[in-house]
């Protein structure tokens, strides 16, 4: 299974980071004169309603959004690495504090909270600029979840004998966490991040939905999906599903991983 | 012989003859009333539930746009325009019985502009300093007597629901074809055929339905899989994409009625007190910079690709759907990329390696926001994204949620332009008086004014204030058709479409005539009827 999955994502980047060469039209250019195009020998999957390549809009859409959910991912799980360390190794009132922040954290209406952050920014931000915000919010708002996860192994590693042994042999604490524990929590922040970047791909896709995503003429996962919107129509014309299905895969094969990871632990 | 048939079925058609009565029409409501009282109808579903139940004493002809005698058999403007004269049909009562009489418009009226209540439609009464007095000359004459002459009055009683002063019922005493007979709030609303209703035919007293269900149901796309069903009747307003799609299946039931009373256009943000930079407040000040830009906008693709060819372009304030008031010497801005290049050269403006600059060097870049989720809107800024690039204008579009976008242009002024639309429903220029004053709160690019701003804000002021006080019709259009020049010539709105009435009605609705004003298909509702399924 992990073969399949990793396969399937090296396929996935390979076709994306390759869009420059691949799509056959730029993202954004529309061909008025054939708005909802069916797939022809010019538009293998048709154009959406403004008439733009849907191929090239999916490659684009889905480049920027496996580049950055990941590293949204990474801000997130490595927020959560730090917190979730400082927590375990500075004593109950600072485990308190984070534990009380990290649940605050998740009882926030998060969608609402993006909305709210996303309204307050600068309105002339380029549209990569607001890609760039929209995937960093969620990097900076998903620390908790991992970061409660990665705080109960801390503790547990505490309370190992390896890590009796080496602050018994005089170990500071800075080594403490560097040489012993970190390497420990690795695994679990990669299955972390495995876990997340699906999540902030679904994120994303829900605030294109909601058409709060990314603007256009970027084109995002979200944005895309918006036309499945009109389930007789897609029904009519199946394919405006790809990119919903080209996301299923993505997600699909993170999922796999994760469970990959499990089986071999 | 080879016409008797087609000529014999006109005639049957005409006599109505055929018309089969009882029946339940149903149709969905996209959100619950928030009151029954017709005095307090301040949007969709409120109003459309008073035009169904409510007796009024003039009405609009949807179709022809001209005012009919309804509870009233005929009506006289006195002393100047300062007073109504209605006289009254005699022999009418209310759904429980109690007889109509003038005791019953004085007292609607009194409840109308009574101050405690807030009544929307009160307050389109109210004109200026002094009491409106609703003064009983008999038992079926009235007068309607204002401070000082108002222009248009007539019209406004189109609005107004006549309720009884002696029934027990209070304003569930009714004089339309129906009466509310059940309501299951969330979900649906029965009316009743209201068995006193004043009209007839053929010797009956209309309407030909038993009742109407008004089902709450603000998903449209549930909306229109319950119209698919069969389960609901007719559907108002129809997006463009819904529409071809039932009209792929059933091109009978959907029909285009034509342009509607609605527009959707960008304006700038000329406030003082908005937080922008200097240099760009100075080119959206710029009358030449704003129809350089309206004249990038490609219009007629907006309404074919957008619209699929269900709308018109936008000229200016008044749909031509409005058919006394709008201007017809006027066209829409062409789309002519030399004509806006020669503007905004004259401004100093330069192209410099496909960027559009400034005379301070500056490149054009500016935001537009609009409404999220609205899919006719966002599509339309990426459209015209892409036309003003066409001019080396770089455009940031940003949707924001409704709020956060109403508190931008309405309170902090933190935007620079806008993209939103118009609903009108009301065809005299009065309606739009809280939009072009220049003191109002609702005059989008600058609003609040002490002073107008600029000269041609004043001259739009000076018209609109004449034509309000002047009762000669002619005389009225002509000094609103001033307004509308003005609006053209200056472009503070950069009017981009008039979307069409699009509508749905199921094959069994008889006597359906969509209308391009509200409500639409129901405007007829006591002559609707429905054919029994075979």
């Amino acid at each position: 299974m992990r073969r399949v999955a990793v396969s399937l994502l090296l396929l996935v980047t390979l076709m994306l980071a390759l869009a420059n060469w691949v799509a056959p039209f730029p993202y954004a250019r529309q061909f008025r004169d054939a708005p909802d195009a069916p797939p022809s020998r010019h538009f293998l999957l048709g154009t959406d309603a403004l008439g733009r390549d849907r191929l090239s809009r999916m490659l684009y859409g889905a480049r920027i959004s496996l580049l950055l959910a990941p590293g949204a991912a990474l801000v997130s799980g490595g927020l959560a690495l730090a917190v979730g360390l400082l927590a375990g190794c500075l004593g109950r009132r600072v485990e308190r504090a984070v534990t009380v922040a990290a649940d605050l954290c998740l009882s926030l209406p998060w969608l609402f909270a993006l909305l709210a952050i996303r309204a307050v920014l600068p309105l002339n931000a380029s549209a990569t600029a607001s890609a760039l915000s929209t995937f960093g919010l969620l990097g900076l708002l998903g620390w908790a979840g991992p970061c409660r996860i990665i705080l109960v192994a801390v503790k547990r590693h505490l309370g190992s004998d390896f890590v009796l042994l080496a602050r018994a042999s005089g170990c500071s604490a800075g080594r403490l966490a560097a040489v012993h524990l970190i390497p420990n929590l690795l695994p679990l922040a990669r299955a972390q991040f495995l876990v997340t970047v699906p999540a902030f791909l679904l994120a994303e896709a829900n605030l294109g939905l909601l058409g709060l995503g990314i603007p256009e003429p970027v084109p995002s996962w979200g944005g895309m999906l918006r036309e499945l919107e009109n389930l007789p129509g897609a029904v009519a014309h199946p394919w405006i599903c790809a990119p919903a299905l080209l996301l299923m895969i993505v997600i699909s094969s993170f999922h796999l991983l994760v469970s990959a990871d499990k089986d071999r632990v | 012989m080879r016409y008797a048939g087609p000529i014999l079925l006109a005639l049957l058609g005409s006599l109505n003859l055929g018309a089969q009565w009882g029946g339940e029409l149903r149709f969905c409501l996209r959100s619950e009333p928030k009151s029954f009282h017709p005095a307090l109808a301040d949007s969709d579903a409120p109003e459309t539930i008073r035009y169904l139940t409510g007796g009024v004493l003039l009405r609009v002809n949807r179709i022809n746009q001209q005012l009919e005698p309804e509870l009233a058999t005929s009506w006289k403007i006195e002393n100047g325009g300062k007073a109504v004269v209605f006289h009254l049909r005699q022999g009418v009562s209310f759904s429980d019985g109690t007889p109509f009489t003038a005791d019953d418009v004085a007292y609607t009226m009194q409840v109308l502009l009574d101050p405690n209540l807030h009544s929307p439609t009160g307050d389109t009464f109210q004109s200026g300093e002094g009491a409106v007095q609703a003064v009983v000359r008999g038992k079926y004459e009235v007068a309607i007597v204002f401070p000082q002459p108002v222009a248009g009055v007539l019209r406004l009683f189109d609005q107004v629901a006549v309720m009884s002063r002696t029934s027990p019922l209070k304003e569930r005493a009714v004089l339309g074809p129906f009466r509310i007979a059940e309501h299951k709030p969330g979900s649906y609303i029965l009316l009743a055929r209201n068995p006193n209703y004043w009209k007839t035919e053929g010797g009956k007293r209309l309407p030909y339905l038993d009742a109407v269900r008004l089902e709450i149901q603000p998903n449209r796309e549930l909306e229109l899989l319950r119209f698919r069903r069969g389960q609901v009747h007719l559907i108002s307003s129809l997006d463009p994409d819904q529409f071809e799609q039932l009209a792929g299946e059933d091109r009978a039931s959907v029909k285009d009625a034509g342009p509607a009373l609605d527009a959707e256009m960008i304006w700038f943000n000329l406030s003082d007190s908005a937080p922008i930079e200097a240099y760009r407040k100075a080119w959206f000040r710029s009358r030449n910079f704003r129809l350089a830009v309206s004249h990038a906008i490609r219009r007629d693709d907006l309404c074919r690709v957008i619209y699929r060819g269900h709308a018109q372009p936008g000229v200016g304030p008044v749909s031509p759907a409005n058919l006394f008031w709008f201007n017809p010497h006027l066209k829409p801005h062409a789309f002519d990329l030399d004509a806006a290049r020669k503007l905004l050269a004259a401004d100093g403006f330069r192209s410099e390696g496909g960027s559009l600059r400034d005379r301070e060097g500056h490149a054009v870049e500016f935001s537009l926001v609009t409404s999220a989720g609205n899919r006719a809107r966002e599509r339309i800024a990426a459209m015209v994204q892409q036309d003003l690039a066409g001019l080396g204008i770089k455009l940031n579009i940003v949707t924001l949620d409704f709020p956060s976008l109403i508190e931008r242009i309405g309170k902090s002024f933190q935007y620079e332009a806008c993209l939103l639309g118009t609903v009108n429903v009301d065809l005299d220029p009065n309606g739009q008086m809280n939009v072009w004053l220049s003191s109002s709160a609702n005059h989008q690019w600058n609003p609040n004014q002490k002073q107008p701003a600029t000269p041609w804000e004043a001259e739009i002021d000076r018209f609109m204030r004449l034509q309000a006080s002047t009762i000669d019709a002619h005389r009225r259009k002509a000094l609103f058709d001033r307004v509308q020049q003005l609006a053209w010539d200056e472009a503070p709105f950069v009017y981009l479409v008039h979307r069409n009435a699009l509508v749905a009605v199921a094959r069994s609705v008889r006597n359906a005539e969509p209308s391009v004003l509200r409500p639409q298909v129901l405007w007829n509702v006591d002559r609707l009827w429905i054919e029994p399924s075979k």
